[in-house]
């Protein structure tokens, strides 16, 4: 290939520095699943729309398939695989079981990763603040009252941003 | 998607010269990559400009600069934009998800291409794509597209919320090219359609956008950002109003008024606002000045309900900051 249109990168992924050569066409979202073998974290619309790709980027939620894997050289990504701690499920996860946040299952990930990021943000608010503040993941099983409950379990009772 | 290759740059004239040399910016990437994904943009050079600085809201004793790599969630959650010009806020608030406002730019948002599906869509014919084509909107589709500011050539809206909010709020933009910096009144910085869709801006070669100025005396005003849409969040706006009010005694000293989603510019309504001025701001005033805003408004057959529309999202965004003073 063309000198230039493929790059040796170094990410932090769930705390671990990981190098791979990557196409610069390979979307963060790619190169996560294919090359990193991080398959938790779903393609849905690959444009934004979907909510199904979301991580944190240097601890902010973001859609990861509208970045360029290339464009994250030296920052730390946290996918939902790395969320559980010393085998025990991050506190999101635990309340999204409690309170049967998921149907299909499918916009799961990205649901909990946005919601961690609300966390990590330190975003909070009326349910229907959250509601807004979540509308950048959508459910096709229409799960949201439940996936609002279990959020509501885990942000503190206090208005935020 | 084509092949192309990726620079970072360490500084703004690195930037330029590789732009002169015909290199693409990205910065937040979410409006690049999406029409990169779509076949619609294919830059051979991939200039990365997040590293060279103009990040940050800086607060002065005449106004605030907002750099251009500034992130939209960083501007809204800052403490002298949440104070003093709650109307950029409440545009940021309500732009795409959280997830993109973390990711896009304050100089993406403004350059950000048009939703006009044809524009889009790789097969239809495009003036604005490709120069020459036609419009497919026109005799089309064009639920979404402009009722104000369009020509025979081109008939799409520009999709920013927060261009109309920096309208009202008398914004500059701040622009660096080869020769130094200039400073350009954002309303003046679009350019209509006219006979050159394509042509968007007055942005010359290689020239970056550094920064947005907000002038103090524009804080001064009482404000607000309403946007009507097709679902209650994460979508474009079909009518948007951006107003900023300063009033005396309950009479109107000065007004700006800016709407979005109705017109191929942010787009000032300077009658609107001349019949505010020196008046009671109340039902009588607020009523004249809403009708005035679809003066000259030409709708395309499916975009006709916009013309209502207009004057109803201008009328209530100026009850609902009566109500608020
Ligand atoms: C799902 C989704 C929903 C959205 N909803 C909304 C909405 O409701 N309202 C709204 O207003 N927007 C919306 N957007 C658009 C979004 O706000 C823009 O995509 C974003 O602001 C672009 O900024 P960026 O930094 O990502 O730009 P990029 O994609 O990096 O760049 C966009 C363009 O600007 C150029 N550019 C970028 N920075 C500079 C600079 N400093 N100087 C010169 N040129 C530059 C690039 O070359 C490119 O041509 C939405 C986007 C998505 C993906
Ligand atoms: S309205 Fe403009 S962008 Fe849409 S098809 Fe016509 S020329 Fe293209
Ligand atoms: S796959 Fe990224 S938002 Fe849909
Ligand atoms: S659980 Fe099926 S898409 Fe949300």
């Amino acid at each position: 290939m063309p000198d230039g249109q493929s790059l040796d990168i170094t990410i932090t992924v769930n705390g671990e520095a990981r190098t791979v050569v990557v196409d610069t066409r390979t979307t963060l979202l790619d190169a996560l699943r294919d090359r990193l073998h991080l398959s938790g974290t779903k393609k849905g619309c690959g444009l934004g729309q979907c909510g199904a790709c979301t991580v944190l980027l240097d601890g902010r939620r973001i859609v990861s398939c509208l970045t360029f894997a290339v464009m994250a050289e030296g920052k730390a990504v946290t996918t939902i695989e790395g969320l559980a701690q010393d085998g025990s499920l991050h506190p999101l996860q635990a309340a999204f079981v409690e309170h049967d946040a998921f149907q299909c299952g499918y916009c799961t990930p990205g649901q909990i990763m946005s919601a961690a990021g609300l966390l990590s943000e330190g975003r909070n608010g009326t349910d229907d603040e959250i509601r807004d503040l979540m509308s950048g993941n959508i459910c096709r099983c229409g799960a949201y009252t439940n996936i609002l409950a279990a959020i509501r379990d885990v942000l503190p009772r206090e208005s935020g941003r | 998607m084509n092949p192309f290759r990726y620079r970072t740059a360490a500084d703004p004239d690195a930037a330029i010269g590789a732009a002169l040399g015909g290199a693409t910016f990205i910065a937040g990437g979410t409006d690049l990559i999406q029409l990169m994904q779509e076949g619609i943009a294919a830059p051979d050079l991939l200039m990365d400009i997040n590293g060279i600085g103009y990040s940050g809201v800086a607060s002065d004793l005449d106004g605030i600069r907002i750099g251009a790599l500034t992130r939209l969630a960083e501007v809204a959650d800052d403490p002298t934009v949440r104070a003093r010009f709650p109307l950029v806020r409440e545009a940021i608030e309500s732009t795409a998800s959280g997830q993109v406002r973390n990711m896009a730019t304050v100089g993406g948002n403004l350059l950000q291409k048009t939703r006009c599906l044809y524009f889009r869509d790789r097969a239809a014919p495009c003036n604005k794509r490709a120069p020459g084509t036609g419009c497919s909107a026109f005799e089309g589709q064009n639920r979404i597209n402009a009722v104000l500011g369009a020509s025979a050539h081109c008939i799409a809206t520009h999709p920013s919320d927060l261009a109309v909010a920096l309208v009202a709020a008398d914004a500059e933009v701040i622009l660096r090219g080869p020769a130094g910096e200039r400073t350009v009144l954002l309303e003046s910085f679009y350019r209509l359609p006219e006979d050159r869709p394509d042509i968007e801006t007055v942005l010359e070669p290689g020239e970056l956008i550094v920064g947005v100025w907000l002038p103090i005396a524009a804080a001064a005003r009482r404000s607000r950002y309403v946007k009507v849409r097709d679902r209650a969040s994460f979508e474009w706006a079909l009518a948007s109003c951006a107003a900023a009010i300063a009033t005396d005694g309950g009479e109107v000293l000065e007004a700006r008024l800016a709407v979005g989603g109705v017109a191929t510019k942010p787009w000032r309504l300077a009658r609107s606002e001349a019949a505010l001025v020196g008046r009671p701001f109340g039902p009588g005033a607020i009523r004249e000045a809403a009708a005035l805003a679809a003066e000259g408004a030409e709708p395309r057959g499916r975009n006709a309900y916009k013309v209502p529309l207009l004057v109803a999202t201008v009328e209530r965004t100026l009850m609902e900051l009566r109500g608020a003073g």
